[in-house]
C-alpha cells in the first residue's frame, strides 16, 4: 500500500435547501500531481472547490489529510492544514495594493503595527520567482490588467507554503501569452511537489498539464481518467453524459488507485 | 489640517522616480524634483486616485472668494472660530469616514449625539453626578447605541443605513424621554464640558510646540521608513523628497500656529480633533484592524474568503461612529453650554456625511482618510462663516453647500470610473 494521498474526499455531500449540489463525492489529490476536475456548467465543480477551501463546509462525508480525517469549517481550516485556493472571481479587493491583498488576513506586524516594509519586500521576491512582468506593487489592483491580476491572486495563495493549490478556472479571462504563463507556474509548482486540482473547461489546458482527470456530472463523480492514456472523446463523453453507466463501476475503482 | 494633504500623499508608490537619482546640480536638481513630481502627479490623476487634491481646490477657491468680499475673512480672530466651529461635526465626520469605508451609511449619528449630550446633562446637572464620570458615561452610551446597532447590521445582512435608520428615530426619542419636559438643561459655563471648546493655551508656546513635535514626528517616521527600505535595497524616496515633504508640512504648521496666537493661542478642542484624527489615521492605515476596515470596502466577499472576522468589524466600525458622535455631541453641546431637545437634530446628520464626501471618502467603500473628515468640514464651515460675514442669506448657503457637494459625488463617482477603465486597458 503506497502513502496516503495528500487529501482525499470521501462521499461528500453538500446540499443549498432542497437542492443536492454534491452527492457522494470521491476525489483523491496526491502531491506532485495535477488533478483536472471537469464537468458542464452546473456540475459542482466550483461548489466542490468551496467545500475543500472551507467556505461553504460539507454537509456529510469525510474529508482526509493524509490518511486522516480533518473537519474543514472555515477558510481558516483548510489554510491551517495547507490548502491554498485560487477562485474564479479571484476575491481580490481591488481597492487595496498588490501588497495589501497578498498579506490580506496574514499582516506581517513589527510593534503591533503593519510592517509594510518587510511585506513589500516579500511580495517583491515572490512575484519575480513567478512573473516576468512585476506591477507596481503600490498600485491598487482594480487598476491592474486581468492577467497580472491572476498572478496576484496566485501569489497570494502560495504566501503560507501550500501543500495543495485549488485553481478555479485559472485560465478563463486571460490571453494566449498570459495562459501558458499561468500553465507554467503550475507546471513548476508540481515538480516543487505541491498537489494541485485544477478545474478547467480547456481540454487543451487539462492535457498539457493534468495527470487525471476527475469528470462531475449532476453533482456526482461520472469518472475517473488517466490523461495521458485516455482518449479526448472518453474524457468528453463523460462529461456530456453520453457514457451514463459508466460513473458507478468507475466510482469504485478510485479507492483503489 | 494640511497634514492631511501630507498623509494622503503619503499612501501609495514610494517608488518614485526620484528614488535613485545621484546627485546633479542645484537647479538642474530643482527642475528634476519638479519634473518627478509632475510625473506621479500625472500618473495617479489618470489612475483616478485624485486623493484630497480636489478638496484643497475648493477650500482654496473659497478662501480667496471670501477674502476678496470681505478682507476679515482671513483675520486670525475668523480662522481661530473657524477652528473650533469644524471640531464637534468634525469629528462626528470622522466616524462616518469608518462607516462610509466598508461601503455603508449611519444615519443615526445625529441623534447618538444629541442623546450623549442629554444623558450627560441630566447625569451632571440633574443628578449631581461628578462630571468626569457623567462624561464617560456618556460617551460610553454612543458606543453601546453604535455596538447594538453594528451587530444587528452584521448578524441580519440588512443594509446600515435602514438599520441606523430605526437607530435614528429610536434614540432620537430616547434622549427626549431623558431629557423630560423640562426641555432644555444649561450645563455649568465653568464646568468641563464648557472648557472642552471654551479653553485656549494661551502662552505663544504651545502653538509652536505642537507644530514642531507634529512636524518632528512625521519627519523621523519617514527617515526611518527610508533607511529601513535602502537596508533592504528596496525602492525608496529620496532623502531631498523628505526634506522637502516635512519642510511643507512645517510651513503650513507653523503658519496656523503663527495665525492662532496672533489671537486667543491654540484652542484645546481644535488640539484634541487633531490628535484624535492623526490617531484614527494610524489605525486605519497601518494596524490589522484598518487594514481589515479597508478590505471590508473593497470586496466583503474577498474578506470573508481570506477569514477575516467580518461580523466583527462590522460591529467595531459602527461603535466607532457611534462614540465618535457621542463625543462630538458633547463638543456641540459645549459650544452652546446647553443641551435642548433641538440636540443633534437638523442639518447636523446631513452636514456630517456631506464634509466626509466632501473631503474625498467614497461613498462607494473602501477609499478615503480621517483627513478627509478635516477637509470637508472645513470648506462646509468656511462657506456658513464667509456667508455671515457677507451678509448672504441661508438660502444661499445651502444651495453653495449642495452645489460643493454634488461636485464632490461626481468626481468620486468619476474617480472610480477611470481607475476601473485604467485596469481594463
Amino acid at each position: 500500500m503506497p502513502s496516503p494521498p495528500l487529501l482525499a474526499l470521501r462521499g461528500v455531500c453538500k446540499r443549498f435547501g432542497v437542492v443536492e449540489v454534491l452527492t457522494d463525492i470521491e476525489l483523491e489529490i496526491r502531491a506532485g500531481q495535477v488533478v483536472a476536475l471537469l464537468g458542464d456548467n452546473g456540475a459542482g465543480k466550483s461548489t466542490l472547490v468551496k467545500v475543500i477551501s472551507g467556505v461553504t463546509p460539507a454537509d456529510r462525508g469525510v474529508i482526509e489529510w493524509e490518511g486522516r480525517p480533518v473537519q474543514i469549517r472555515r477558510p481558516h481550516d483548510a489554510r491551517d492544514l495547507g490548502i491554498a485556493t485560487v477562485y474564479q472571481d479571484l476575491a481580490l479587493c481591488g481597492n487595496l495594493d498588490v501588497v495589501g491583498n497578498l498579506f490580506l488576513g496574514q499582516e506581517v506586524r513589527r510593534y503591533g503595527f503593519l510592517d509594510e516594509v518587510e511585506m513589500e519586500r516579500r511580495t517583491s521576491l515572490l512575484l519575480e520567482r513567478l512573473t516576468r512582468g512585476v506591477p507596481d506593487l503600490r498600485a491598487p489592483v482594480v487598476s491592474l490588467s486581468s492577467g497580472q491580476r491572476q498572478t496576484v491572486a496566485i501569489a497570494r495563495s502560495l504566501l503560507g507554503d501550500p501543500r495543495i493549490l485549488l485553481l478555479d478556472e485559472p485560465t478563463a479571462a486571460l490571453g494566449f501569452e498570459q495562459t501558458s504563463e499561468v500553465l507554467d507556474l503550475v507546471d513548476r509548482l508540481r515538480d516543487r511537489g505541491l498537489g494541485v486540482l485544477l478545474i478547467s473547461h480547456n481540454m487543451g489546458d487539462v492535457k498539457a498539464l493534468a495527470d487525471r482527470a476527475a469528470v462531475l456530472r449532476l453533482g456526482r463523480n461520472n469518472g475517473f481518467f488517466d490523461v495521458n492514456t485516455a482518449s479526448q472523446e472518453q474524457i468528453i463523453a463523460s462529461i456530456t453524459g453520453a457514457t451514463e453507466n459508466v460513473p458507478r463501476r468507475m466510482a469504485h475503482r478510485e479507492a483503489g488507485w | 489640517m494640511v497634514k492631511g494633504m501630507q498623509s494622503g500623499a503619503e499612501a501609495p508608490a514610494p517608488s518614485a522616480p526620484t528614488a535613485k537619482t545621484g546627485r546633479p546640480p542645484r537647479g538642474a536638481a530643482l527642475a528634476q524634483l519638479l519634473d518627478s513630481g509632475v510625473a506621479v502627479l500625472r500618473r495617479k490623476l489618470s489612475a483616478g486616485e485624485l486623493g484630497s487634491l480636489p478638496v484643497v481646490l475648493v477650500l482654496a477657491a473659497v478662501w480667496i472668494t471670501f477674502q476678496s468680499l470681505n478682507a476679515s475673512f482671513l483675520s486670525p480672530r475668523n480662522l481661530s472660530n473657524l477652528s473650533v466651529d469644524i471640531v464637534g461635526t468634525g469629528l462626528i465626520a470622522v466616524g462616518i469616514v469608518f462607516v462610509l469605508l466598508i461601503g455603508e451609511l449611519d444615519l443615526s449619528v445625529g441623534s447618538i449625539s444629541g442623546l450623549a449630550a442629554a444623558v450627560f446633562a441630566v447625569l451632571n446637572v440633574n443628578h449631581g453626578v461628578p462630571e468626569w464620570l457623567a462624561l464617560i458615561i456618556a460617551i460610553l452610551a454612543g458606543t453601546l447605541a453604535g455596538t447594538v446597532q453594528g451587530y444587528s447590521v452584521a448578524k441580519t445582512r440588512v443594509p446600515a443605513f435602514v438599520v441606523t435608520l430605526a437607530g435614528l428615530l429610536t434614540f432620537n426619542g430616547l434622549m427626549l424621554y431623558i431629557l423630560g419636559t423640562s426641555g432644555t438643561v444649561n450645563l455649568d459655563e465653568n464646568g468641563l464640558v464648557a472648557e472642552l471648546t471654551s479653553h485656549y493655551f494661551t502662552h505663544d508656546a504651545a502653538a509652536y510646540g505642537v507644530a514642531a513635535v507634529a512636524t518632528g514626528l512625521v519627519f523621523l517616521v519617514s527617515h526611518q521608513d527610508r533607511r529601513r527600505r535602502m537596508a533592504m535595497g528596496m525602492p525608496h524616496r529620496s532623502f531631498r523628497g523628505v526634506v522637502t515633504r516635512t519642510a511643507f508640512l512645517a510651513a503650513v504648521a507653523f503658519t496656523a500656529a503663527y495665525l492662532l496666537n496672533r489671537f486667543q493661542g491654540l484652542p484645546l478642542a481644535l488640539l484634541i480633533f487633531l490628535v484624535v484624527v492623526a490617531g484614527l489615521d494610524i489605525v486605519l492605515r497601518r494596524t490589522h484592524y484598518g487594514r481589515q476596515v479597508y478590505a471590508l470596502g473593497g470586496s466583503i466577499e474577498a474578506a470573508r474568503r481570506a477569514s477575516l472576522n467580518v461580523t466583527g468589524v462590522q460591529t467595531a466600525v459602527l461603535a466607532v461612529s457611534g462614540t465618535m458622535a457621542a463625543i462630538g455631541g458633547l463638543f456641540l453641546a459645549s459650544r452652546i453650554t446647553s443641551v435642548s431637545q433641538g440636540a443633534g437634530s437638523g442639518l447636523l446628520l446631513l452636514n456630517a456625511i456631506a464634509a466626509a464626501v466632501i473631503g474625498g471618502t467614497s461613498l462607494f467603500g473602501g477609499r478615503g482618510t480621517t483627513w478627509s473628515a478635516v477637509l470637508g468640514m472645513l470648506v462646509i464651515q468656511s462657506i456658513a462663516s464667509g456667508m455671515v460675514i457677507t451678509d448672504t442669506p441661508t438660502a444661499v448657503q445651502f444651495m453653495i453647500t449642495g452645489g460643493v457637494l454634488f461636485a464632490a459625488v461626481v468626481i468620486d463617482a468619476l474617480a472610480r470610473r477611470s481607475q476601473e477603465a485604467h485596469g481594463r486597458a
